[in-house]
């Protein structure tokens, strides 16, 4: 295979110059600031992206422009909203907590993070391959919640304050079917590394492998996650002819900002692991023994496949918001008692009986 | 001078029954969902609705008593500015009732332009209130794909008489001018595009199942109480009461014309939303017959520069798009009228609500309101 400069052969070209230069504790300093200084440009890389991207998604669906003033078709529309953004006044209301109310924002972000940190982004590319990283992820964007809970009673508003507690029953609702949605591509590969999940799928991605039960594994996962990510139809944390803005009625300027850009890191988080897990991560697409075009899908870089099948999600979830009405708290919560958990539960058995049966390809 | 008011002096003004428990919010005046300067104090239990209070008053401009003072070719510009979304409708009203006082037979070619303006209202109305409402839900691509065709409706309108929102076109007589050239085939254009697009609404909206879950079952007004209530137009044909003006009182030659009156006996939201999908179908039915059959002639009557009223008193009712829209005419003899009163549905209407919300979730609120079609200053004036 002719592998190209690829992202993985940069890192070690960095870290084989750094280890000849400097002793092994600086290696490591300077290797961790490097790492996080790229994530927080991958941060705004991210928003910015985003951003235009949710706004061209939705003026193509409701046929219209969108943005298209700044910059060749307005790209850089976003990065003039993130300069507004800047330089706009953070306020905080008289009555709310101050601490708690400057403090959610952060928890929000760093949260967003965290969760950056297992995610392989292409082969041999990962800041951080733990063992249990599906179950670091999930334990780490639990926290997201609490920053939400925050944010609505230090607000010391009656909107804030609902939309904050409806975004707690429905986050912790969610994850559980989330969670188990998870499992069944865990109990199928017998690791909880990220790395060896799409090492997995090697010979196939998970969804095209694991018959009906993990399609049906992949389907309830897309709906938990625009859910736990607060996204449309399931926005009810701040459904906003409802209660204005929800939670975050009361943040302006940069706080808000930060809200803005942790929602859709999330999104972009939550994308990546259902592509991690269902649609193969970095791995390229083969067909069994086409060698022609197998070697073809090779060429591409790894890099550009993991991108291509998250921002593929990201375009569905995008697509749901711009296409259905919101829910409302009691309907919501049925769908995932009386529905969503049940069948993920029964799906969970199929699964179990299939990977011990190695009905699977 | 005025005296600083003092509307919250006591705290526990409105909390009268107050319990413990109770989570009170204040929905509005400035608030996305209120579409206008509506105030709605909300009790709640949880996210459950206990009580709701519209007040009212925010964009009170006393338009009754500024008609005192204005002239019968006068009054009629200040009315276009209270259900803004039926201009037209109002201005016909209050050109009939002037009529009526006036004794007045109007040409036939203007009838027929009243009526097509009319029913071109009715539509764009219910085109906003399609989209709006859809946005109340969460949804918000059908409002960019309905005002693509109420937009070719306000082109109609701009063409004919210079204004897309306040026409101001019906004057007592007749209307203002004639039509434009290009009438006909414009509105030709408009119901051929709206036949071809209004399927995509039934795709988007109408059998989407998150949407119907919203809608049925929801804001319960049973027959009885759209009556005891003064509910008129679609909010109360949802709930099977008869009540099209065009139907019961014919005015301007609707009794000559092939339409239905739409009913439903749902009861419900849904029920509500799609008595006014049907009834965008009938307004196009309406505008069919009548495009190809705009008599010659005159378009306003011979009328006396300045208007004077007999003694007396006259009423005169039309179908707006929300409901029975009446005015009220008490003349001394003079150029102006010695007293104005409108009754505009959207006030009935806003006052089933609170019967309507109690028990249902906030959320339900939203969609609620959505199907009453409030337009606050026509509720205020």
């Amino acid at each position: 295979m002719g592998q190209m400069i690829s992202l993985s052969e940069i890192s070690k070209i960095i870290d084989n110059w750094l280890r000849a230069t400097f002793n092994p504790t600086w290696t490591l300093i300077i290797e961790m600031v490097i790492a996080g200084v790229c994530v927080i440009g991958l941060f705004a890389v991210l928003g910015l992206v985003l951003v235009i991207m949710e706004r061209k998604v939705s003026a193509w669906i409701q046929i219209r422009l969108g943005p298209n003033r700044v910059g060749p078709k307005g790209m850089f529309q976003s990065m003039a909203d993130t300069v507004k953004l800047l330089v706009k006044e953070g306020l905080t209301p008289d009555g709310a907590d101050k601490f708690l109310f400057n403090l959610a924002p952060l928890i929000a972000i760093v949260v967003a993070m965290l969760l950056m940190a297992p995610i392989a982004f292409a082969r041999d590319f990962q800041m951080w391959d733990i063992n249990i990283g599906v179950l670091y992820v999930s334990a780490v964007s639990s926290v997201m919640v609490i920053s939400i809970l925050m944010a609505g009673w230090a607000s010391n508003n009656k909107y804030s304050l609902l939309g904050a507690m409806r975004s707690g029953a429905q986050i912790v609702s969610y994850e559980l079917s989330a969670g188990l949605s998870i499992i069944a591509i865990v109990i199928l590969t017998g690791s909880l590394s990220f790395n060896e999940i799409v090492h997995s799928q090697v010979d196939g991605w998970w969804i095209f492998k694991g018959h009906i039960p993990v399609l049906i594994a992949f389907v309830i996962f897309i709906i938990a996650a625009t859910a736990e990510t607060n996204r449309a139809p399931f926005d009810l944390a701040e459904a906003e002819s409802e209660l204005t803005a929800g939670f975050h009625t009361e943040y302006s300027g940069m706080k808000f900002a930060l809200f803005f850009l942790a929602e859709y890191v999330n999104v972009f988080i939550v994308c990546a692991i259902g592509a991690t897990l269902f649609l193969g991560g970095w791995m390229p697409f083969h067909i069994g023994s086409w060698q022609g075009f197998n070697q073809v899908m090779d060429y591409i870089p790894s890099s550009i496949w993991f991108m291509g099948k998250t921002f593929f999600l990201i375009f569905l979830i995008m697509w749901f918001r711009w296409t259905f009405p919101r829910l409302r708290i009691d309907q919501l919560l049925n769908l995932e008692w009386k529905y969503l958990l049940p069948i993920s539960m029964f799906n969970l058995l199929l699964v179990t009986a299939m990977a011990i049966l190695g009905w699977h390809f | 001078m005025y005296r600083e008011t003092t509307i919250v002096a006591d705290e526990n003004q409105n909390l009268a029954a107050k319990e413990a428990g109770d989570f009170i919010i204040n929905v509005g005046p400035q608030h996305p969902a209120t579409h206008g300067v509506l105030h709605l104090v909300i009790t709640l239990n949880g996210e459950t609705i206990k009580k709701v209070e519209p007040h009212l008053g925010f964009i009170h401009r006393s338009i009754e008593k500024m008609c005192e003072s204005l002239t019968y070719r006068q009054f009629i510009y200040v009315t276009s500015r209270m259900d803004y979304l039926s201009s037209h409708i109002n201005n016909h009203a209050c050109a009939l009732c002037v009529e009526k006082g006036m004794q007045v037979e109007i040409p036939g070619r203007a009838k027929v332009i009243r009526i097509l303006m009319d029913e071109l209202t009715r539509i764009a109305s219910h085109e906003l209130w399609l989209g709006a409402m859809a946005m109340d839900l969460g949804a918000f691509t059908p409002f960019f794909h309905t005002f693509r065709e109420r937009e070719l409706i306000n082109d109609i309108m701009e063409e004919t008489c210079g204004a897309r929102l306040t026409m101001n076109y019906i004057v007592p007589g007749g209307v203002m001018q004639d039509i434009h050239p290009n009438f006909q085939k414009k509105v030709k254009d408009f119901v051929k595009q709206f036949t071809s697009k209004i399927g995509e609404m039934d795709e988007i909206v109408t059998g989407n199942t998150i949407f119907q879950n919203r809608m049925k079952g929801v804001g319960i007004l049973s027959k009885e109480d759209a009556v005891s209530f003064g509910c008129t137009g679609p909010a109360a044909r949802g709930s099977g009461v008869s009540c099209d003006t065009r139907k019961i009182f014919p005015y301007e030659g609707y009794e000559k014309l092939q339409f239905d009156e739409i009913l439903e006996n749902g009861c419900d939201s849904f029920a509500r939303y799609m008595i006014r999908i049907r009834e965008m179908q009938q307004s196009i039915r309406i505008i069919e017959q009548l495009i190809d059959n705009i008599p010659e002639g005159d378009f306003q009557a011979k009328t006396k520069a300045v208007i004077k009223l007999p003694k007396g008193e006259f009423y005169q009712r039309v179908e707006t798009a929300r409901g029975q829209f009446g005015v009220f005419i008490v003349s001394e003899g003079g150029t102006t009228p010695y007293r104005i009163k409108f009754r505009s549905p959207g006030f009935s209407n806003l006052s089933a609500l609170d019967h309507m919300a109690r028990g249902s979730k906030l959320g339900d609120l939203v969609a609620m309101m959505g199907t009453l079609d409030l337009v606050i200053p026509d509720i205020d004036r």
